[in-house]
């Protein structure tokens, strides 16, 4: 009888500590999220478009999937240097300056991430903002 | 007695009704810029006054095909002008997005135009504007994209279209600059300016092309 106790008290204890780290997680997601969302409408939808959409042949598109995955350890380098080299997102061939945005913060480039890579049909889940300057370090080398 | 009341009771509704569909066919749009009252004299000797309005006066300006183009390129054409240049990163793009649905909008039509004048006199000469027009995709004559020195530029700007442009090294690209998008009738009179990079105002914009449509045909 004890044991069928304490095996429920335990497993109880284990199940709240799972359900409350998700929630954590979950919850920093979701924050990250909806930074990002605020940040992106104030540096880059005018340029990529309220829907990820791009402009023209002008600006690329951020609706292209494959190309965010292939490239998720540079997008913070593209947001903080800009891009020059030419990129070809959804089969066509961009080749204006994307500026840089050197007076973001590495919080502010991991939560735009987070929303760029999940929306515009986009799902890739959360970047963490350890990754952030793993991903910023190897910039100088490219 | 009775009768009379009836059929006011029933006609009234129908007045009603045509009383507004005649206001709103008569709607108007208002004209901007500096007016000034003429007296003409008619041939029996009686004065009238005419209002007359600001008016874009003549220029001669390059366009993307390094052609010298003027205001016979718009003549009986309504157009929206605008001032930008190709490497601005803040407003430009959003001003062209939504000028771009009014476009394409009004891609057959062959009486409405638009006409963009670079302030970037040192970088923006016509092969830059044709390959920006290229990519935007709007490539073609009834977007006229312009280039002119800075005096010539900037006084049109200022004195013509009243939009404030400016040449400053501490802003992000270089200039600071209005993002207005006039529209001009075919007597070349402005008869309206809307902010290009909010939707409700371009929404309006391409209301009143319509408006300004019927009222000169
Ligand atoms: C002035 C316009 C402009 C602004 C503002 C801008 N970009 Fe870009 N972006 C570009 C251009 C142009 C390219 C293509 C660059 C190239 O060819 O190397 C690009 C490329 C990209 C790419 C890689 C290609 C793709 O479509 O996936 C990403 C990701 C990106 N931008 C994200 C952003 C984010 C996030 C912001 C806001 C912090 C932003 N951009 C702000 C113009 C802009």
């Amino acid at each position: 009888m004890r044991k069928i106790v304490l095996f429920l008290v335990m497993s109880t204890v284990i199940v709240t500590l799972i359900y409350s780290c998700q929630d954590a997680e979950q919850l920093e997601y979701q924050t990250y999220y909806s930074n990002g969302q605020t940040l992106y409408q104030t540096y880059c939808q005018n340029c990529h478009g309220e829907k990820g959409e791009g402009l023209g042949l002008l600006t690329p598109p951020l609706t292209d999937s494959l190309f965010l995955k292939n490239n998720r350890t540079v997008l913070a380098c593209i947001i903080k240097n800009g891009a020059t080299t030419p990129v070809t997102v959804h089969g066509k061939t961009y080749e204006e300056k994307m500026p840089a945005f050197p007076k973001l913060a590495d919080i502010d480039i991991a939560q735009i991430i987070v929303y760029v890579t999940n929306s515009f049909g986009n799902k890739m889940g959360m970047y963490p903002y350890a990754d952030i300057n793993k991903d910023l370090k190897s910039c100088a080398t490219r | 007695m009775n009768k009379l009341c009836q059929s006011i009771r029933f006609v009234a509704p129908f007045l009603l009704a045509i009383c507004c569909i005649a206001c709103s066919n008569d709607k108007k749009l208002p004209f901007y810029g500096q007016r000034e009252a003429r007296i003409t004299k008619a041939a029996d000797g009686t004065e009238k006054v005419d209002t007359v309005y600001q008016t874009i006066p003549p220029f001669r300006l390059l366009n993307q095909d390094s052609i010298y183009i003027t205001q016979d390129a718009f003549k009986n054409k309504i157009y929206v002008a605008d001032f930008f240049f190709t490497s601005c990163s803040t407003i430009c793009p959003t001003m062209h997005r939504n000028l771009k649905t009014i476009f394409d909008a009004y891609k057959n039509n062959p009486d409405v135009m638009f006409l963009s004048h670079t302030i970037d006199f040192k970088y923006d000469k016509p092969s830059v504007l044709k390959k920006y027009g290229q990519k935007l995709g709007v490539d073609g004559p009834k977007w006229q994209f312009v280039y002119g020195t800075k005096e010539e530029i900037y006084h049109i700007a200022e004195h013509d279209y009243l939009v404030a442009v400016q040449e400053d090294q501490s802003a992000k690209d270089g200039y600071i600059h209005q993002g207005w998008l006039v529209l001009v009738d075919k007597h070349k009179r402005m008869r309206g300016a809307y902010d290009g990079t909010k939707s409700d105002q371009v929404a309006q914009l391409q209301k009143d092309i319509a408006i300004l449509l019927k009222e000169e045909n």
